[in-house]
């Protein structure tokens, strides 16, 4: 609808500005919240770490300096240690290289899950609201499965299963975690698409479009997903802290990334031991943890506040 | 209404039906058996003890085997707890969980709806800015992390609490804390946005503009409103608390059913699983069937056909 009211407004009436569009509007009421800002910069942050890690850390994450921590009688090195900026861990790892490793894991979860959230949940509830009556029932069933399986369960098993085959291997292992938890993950998305389709079928203008013989497919791709898009792009984002901390639980208890991969999840469970001496080597994984989350829900309240209008002045 | 009730619990048995179908071929999808022990057993035994256990039929008839003594109520015996039944362990375990969980609910509910609540109130003010911290805080903390400092400051710091086991009400404290951290946070922001959006309706502003006092508009009108979506959450939220508490069991060494929740698969203990994932399945799915009822008795406007 965004293109087509347009181009029929700007026929009729002379536009008020002249780059306006219902984006560069919910842009300009994003940019407007302090909060989503925050989100903004940390997530921006969080992928800028993600992706030049590697490049900016000081050693590789696997690198141990046995002769700094033998220096320091076999204890982890603590933060603002010369060469070592955030300290060392038990075997001598560099800490910082080691968060920049765990950076780079997140922004893969991050990324990997919501695609595999997208691929399936978007075109099943899709189908599901577009076509309706069995299909519907059929597709809807199916996520009632879904949403019934005990969730880490399922990744654990599904990792544990899956872990020896070339699936599994793929990514340092992590690739079959991130599908797993994908795989859990789409109910939700698929269930608001559906929720979408159904309103918005009842709508004039779709109407409209069938009248003029518009077929089934361009009505759904063209009209009916870039009008429902805004809560999916919101349930997207606010999915990305839910798929960072399931990743990092099951690292916690050893499942997913094999070490000597770094994820914060592991790093937390290995530093646990050293917590009363060294609480740096759980501290700042825990940080790192937290200013992920705090920056996908800042940012996915705050579109939620600027991608719908009808919302506004509630913050 | 009876009728939607009884559709909507025959309707588990489907699902519970499909869920133990792809739980079981998954996990004997898995490599590796029941026997298998850091000292390898001599292939004889392996054999006898697969015969014995009928492990050494078509999975199918496995799965046929055991989803007849599943609907008679038998678990099946445990493949690394020798001398026990499933029925055994997980009746051993299965209320220290539901209790955990249970506490943790409470505790969710009871701290975070006040706190949206004052939030709302007090909305772009010292509260809301407070609850609304409280809430951040609860958010970006995994339960790992809050077990693990919870044990540093009060169990190991300060000695208020000891730092696991499960003998007594002190001992309930950290884990019952550390598990409703998360939900908290969650409650206290669902409630606060619907507080906020209730405000703004036009009977709120009816009530005030025939005089009612306002404290009497918001806990007559306001708060009962708002917490009508609130309730939606809290099915999933409970099922969280009594699904996800195997980490705290883990970590305070709570001798709960969780802790069995990662070695079952480990060990390949299929009959223990099975258990587990039904257990779990049911609890999910029945709890989603209890919150939308009670969404229907709570607020008359939605009538399920």
């Amino acid at each position: 609808m965004a293109t087509n009211t347009t181009a029929v407004q700007a026929g009729a009436v002379a536009r008020p500005r002249a780059a306006s569009g219902p984006w560069r509007d919910a842009f300009g009421r994003l940019l407007k919240n302090r909060l989503a800002i925050l989100g903004l910069v940390l997530v921006s942050l969080f992928l800028f770490f993600g992706v030049f890690g590697p490049i900016l850390a000081p050693y590789p994450y696997d690198q141990q300096d046995l002769k700094a921590i033998f220096a320091n009688g076999n204890r982890p090195l603590p933060p603002f240690s010369p060469n070592h900026l955030l300290g060392t861990d038990s075997l001598g790892r560099d800490m910082l290289s080691r968060l920049l490793d765990g950076a780079r894991i997140s922004v893969l979860v991050a990324f990997t899950v919501q695609v595999v959230i997208i691929v399936i949940g978007v075109p099943v509830g899709a189908i599901a609201g577009w076509f309706g009556s069995r299909t519907d029932n059929i597709l809807m069933r199916i996520t009632d499965v879904i949403y019934a399986f005990p969730d880490l369960l399922f990744i654990i098993l599904l990792s544990v299963a899956f872990r020896e085959t070339p699936f599994g291997q793929a990514l340092d292992g992590l690739f079959l975690v991130f599908f797993a938890i994908g795989l859990v993950g789409w109910v939700t998305v698929a269930r608001l698409t559906r929720g979408q389709m159904l309103s918005l079928k009842e709508t004039e203008f779709v109407e409209a479009a069938q009248a003029i013989g518009v077929r089934d497919r361009t009505i759904v791709t063209k009209h009916l997903l870039p009008n429902g898009i805004s809560p999916i792009i919101v349930a997207i984002t606010l999915g990305v802290p839910t798929a960072i901390l399931a990743e990092a639980t099951l690292a916690y208890i050893g499942i997913g990334v094999q070490p000597p991969r770094a994820s914060w999840g592991s790093l937390i469970a290995d530093g646990q031991k050293y917590v009363r001496g060294e609480p740096h080597l759980v501290v700042l994984p825990a940080i790192a943890i937290a200013l992920a989350l705090i920056g996908f829900t800042f940012l996915g309240d705050g579109l939620r506040d600027a991608l719908d209008p009808k919302l506004k002045g509630k913050q | 209404m009876i009728a939607y009730i009884v559709r909507r619990i025959l309707w588990i048995i489907p699902v519970l039906f499909t869920v133990s179908i792809i739980t079981f071929f998954l996990m004997h999808a898995v490599p590796g058996g029941p026997w298998d022990r850091d000292k390898a057993l001599p292939k004889a035994t392996v054999d006898r003890l697969n015969a014995k256990y009928g492990l050494d039929d078509p999975v199918y008839v496995q799965y046929i085997t055991w989803a007849t003594k599943f609907v008679q109520g038998d678990l099946g015996p445990s493949y690394r707890y020798t001398d026990r039944t499933v029925n055994e362990i997980v009746a051993d375990g299965f209320w220290t969980t539901v209790q955990l969980g249970v506490m943790a609910f409470i505790l969710a509910v009871v701290v975070g709806v006040p706190l949206g609540i004052f939030a709302a109130l007090g909305h772009n003010r010292g509260p809301d800015y407070l609850a609304t911290s409280v809430s951040i805080v609860g958010i970006a903390t995994p339960s790992f992390v809050l077990s693990i400092l919870l044990i540093v400051f009060f169990a190991v710091q300060l000695g208020w609490f000891p730092t696991g086991g499960w003998k007594g009400p002190q001992y309930w404290v950290l884990p019952t804390i550390a598990l409703a951290g998360f939900p908290i946070a969650i409650i206290a922001r669902y409630t606060r946005a619907s507080m906020l959006e209730v405000t703004r309706k036009d009977y709120i502003r009816t009530a005030h503009s025939k005089g009612l006092p306002g404290q009497s508009v918001v806990s007559r009108h306001m708060i009962r409103n708002a917490l009508i979506p609130v309730i939606t959450i809290l099915g999933p939220t409970l099922a969280f608390l009594v699904t996800g508490s195997f980490i705290i069991e883990r970590i305070f060494g709570i001798p709960g059913m969780g802790q069995f929740y990662i070695t079952s698969i480990s060990t390949r203990d299929y009959s223990l699983l099975m258990a587990m994932t039904m257990l779990y399945a049911f609890a999910v799915a029945f709890l989603n069937v209890v919150v939308d009822v009670l969404y229907a008795y709570i607020d008359p406007r939605i009538r399920y056909s």
